[in-house]
């Protein structure tokens, strides 16, 4: 013990910091912060020199692409380089905005992210509940085995698979025809995108989405619904005041994340699934980034603007939906 | 005490049962169309009409080649390329991060999470990230271009943090008295400690690169280093059976597509779903320990 506060001493001596029991200026105080970090380092020097690279990591890959995204307030060429680019400031949001296509994506990827909040929110909450009440132990091991499957496929495959079904003769137009239908391409037609886009998601993601909703069940405390039983309460009611409540926090959390999401449309299985003909209802922001920046043209400064304008906006709505939260519920994510 | 369960709820339970044996048949069915599918003649393929119980005459035609298809050997090789090497990276990275980060004496340590969490909701874009993976470091056309820009996790860094966290104080400092350094605490005591959740990490991270394909439509132009699933997703989805040359008639051509194109998922497929059983439990251990930790 005597040790180390001699340490300590010697160290504001060699700053040169007056000895106070109490109160500092700005000046002294970081000089401190600065002088605990030498000795905190000085201690642990292995875990600093260990978590260099991981640092080094997030600065690189994480933040240097944020600071790249300056050059959407740039009119940015691959010769020029970051610096060399002019500045034009919000120029390529006013592009953005009074372009022929901004209605039409805004619209989709608001379409698609509500229709997936909609159906594909409630779905694993349901289907946890409905597992909840199973009274066959086997019977449920089994439902919940299989229904993680479709999760561990690649989007690739699953994207094929649809495409498959979806074409002439195929597996959804063989059931249309039964049911007096007529055969057509099922993924050239606009009006089916939707559809098939949510469906699919929901084929993939209901079972392995319902695991975090079975753990927050597990965490109820299985007193409360003894006692409701003795007051006579019916399953219905048990489920009503017991376990929703339960999971609500859960529920509220992974809401506002999804929510914080609404704008970043997963687009990945969008450009599988897409082509120019369904464009209409199924061309979103990310898409329309990805083609006219990468696979068709090089407007990088652009379709940055366009990339950095999503971002905000998910920013924005995670914040707005933390807030609506903290204030409804009393549940937040910060 | 025996309560005797009402009408209405044996209705219900009744009706639940039949909800969950929907779910099993419609989330089983269409992987079932594929493989039946996938064993079938072709020609008949064709020519069936609803749905597709079982093989329409048996054979392993579209198996023969798809196996022989160069492309998907090479895809098949470059994917377990990934998986192993960038599995191992994954690890390492992470659990370095997770520990550094999970130690109280290390001052930095909220200020650099906090850094470490923004980065879970605000990015860059793709845009600023395929110029400085290109252009900037150079690294286009090569396999680490689908590794090193997901070396860490931020998700898995919280999970393996969390459980590092939980790792008896008194153990760690009775070693570091008998002079242990931190590198020896980390190897000889964490990781054995922690072998669960490492488990869990190694299928998050193995199962991602596996699945993973967008990456490499960005970064990768050699075809012969494409990964498995770009090279399914022109088989499947571009319909481009450039790769396989048969031999085979003009109006064969058509035909050969179908059954093939299935047995390409199967090919595809089939290692996730042979390893599923065994590690399923571990997946879902692994979303437990990240949800209840929360």
């Amino acid at each position: 013990m005597s040790g180390d506060s001699r340490k300590f001493r010697g160290t504001q001596q060699a700053l040169g910091a007056p000895r106070r029991l109490s109160g500092s200026s700005t000046g002294t105080e970081s000089a401190n912060w600065f002088a605990r970090l030498w000795l905190n380092y000085k201690k642990n020097k292995a875990i600093y020199w260990m978590v260099l690279p991981v640092v080094l990591y997030f600065l690189v890959f994480k933040y240097l692409p944020m600071y790249g995204a300056i050059i959407a307030f740039k009119d940015y060429t691959v010769g020029k380089g970051i610096w060399g680019s002019e500045w034009v400031g919000f120029q390529h949001f006013r592009d953005f905005f009074e372009s022929y296509y901004f209605w039409r994506i805004l619209k989709n990827t608001l379409v698609l992210s509500f229709y997936q909040l909609l159906f594909g929110f409630p779905a694993p909450i349901l289907l946890a509940l409905l597992l909840n009440e199973l009274r066959h132990e086997m019977f449920k091991r089994t439902v919940q085995t299989v229904s993680y499957i479709p999760h561990f496929i690649s989007i690739v495959v699953i994207c094929g698979m649809v495409v498959d079904f979806s074409a002439r003769g195929g597996l959804f137009n063989s059931i249309i025809t039964f049911f007096g239908g007529t055969d057509s391409s099922l993924l050239s037609d606009p009006s089916n995108f939707r559809t098939l886009y949510t469906a699919s998601s929901i084929w993939q993601e209901l079972g392995f989405s319902t695991i975090i909703y079975l753990a927050a069940l597990s965490g109820i405390n299985p007193e409360l619904y003894d006692a409701s039983r003795v007051d006579g309460a019916s399953r219905l009611r048990q489920v009503w005041h017991i376990t929703l409540p339960g999971i609500l926090p859960m529920i509220m959390i992974l809401l506002i994340l999804r929510i914080g999401g609404l704008m970043e449309i997963g687009f990945e299985k969008i450009i599988l699934l897409y082509n120019p003909n369904v464009y209409d209802t199924a061309d979103v922001i990310s898409t329309f980034v990805y083609r006219k920046g990468i696979s068709e043209g090089a407007e990088f400064s652009y379709t940055t603007a366009v990339g950095l304008f999503q971002s905000v906006v998910n920013f924005i709505l995670l914040l707005g939906a933390n807030r609506l939260s903290k204030v409804l519920s009393d549940n937040k994510l910060f | 005490m025996q309560i005797k369960r009402t009408f209405g709820e044996r209705l219900f339970d009744s009706f639940n049962a039949l909800v969950m044996a929907l779910l099993i048949i419609v989330t089983l069915y269409p992987l079932w169309h594929v493989l039946s599918a996938s064993l079938s003649d072709s020609g008949k393929l064709m020519a069936h009409s609803g749905l597709l119980l079982w093989p329409d005459g048996f054979n392993l035609e579209s198996y023969k080649l798809v196996l022989s298809n160069p492309s998907i050997l090479s895809g098949y090789r470059n994917t377990i390329i990934i998986v192993v090497l960038g599995t191992a990276m994954n690890l390492i990275f992470t659990i370095v991060g997770a520990y550094t980060l999970s130690r109280k004496n290390f001052m930095l340590r909220n200020p650099i999470m906090l850094a470490i969490v923004f980065t879970m909701f605000f990015n860059g874009g793709i845009i600023p990230a395929y110029l400085l993976i290109n252009n900037t470091l150079h690294m286009g056309n090569n396999l680490m271009a689908l590794i090193v820009p997901g070396l860490i996790s931020s998700y898995n860094l919280i999970i393996m943090r969390t459980a590092f966290q939980e790792i008896s104080e008194s153990l760690l400092e009775s070693a570091r008295i008998d002079g242990a350094g931190e590198i020896r605490i980390l190897c000889r005591i964490v990781v054995p400690l922690s072998m669960p959740v490492i488990a869990v990490m190694i299928l998050f991270y193995g199962v991602a690169h596996w699945n993973s394909w967008f990456n490499a439509i960005l970064y990768i132009r050699d075809r012969n280093l494409y990964p498995l699933q770009l090279v399914l997703r022109e088989i499947l989805i571009q319909n481009s059976t450039d790769s396989m040359t048969t031999g085979a008639a003009m109006g064969d051509r058509e035909a050969i597509g179908e059954s093939v194109k299935y047995a390409t998922v199967m090919v595809a497929t089939l290692p996730i779903l042979f390893i599923y059983p065994f590690l399923q439990k571990y997946f879902v251990k692994g979303v437990m320990i990240g949800a209840i930790k929360e």
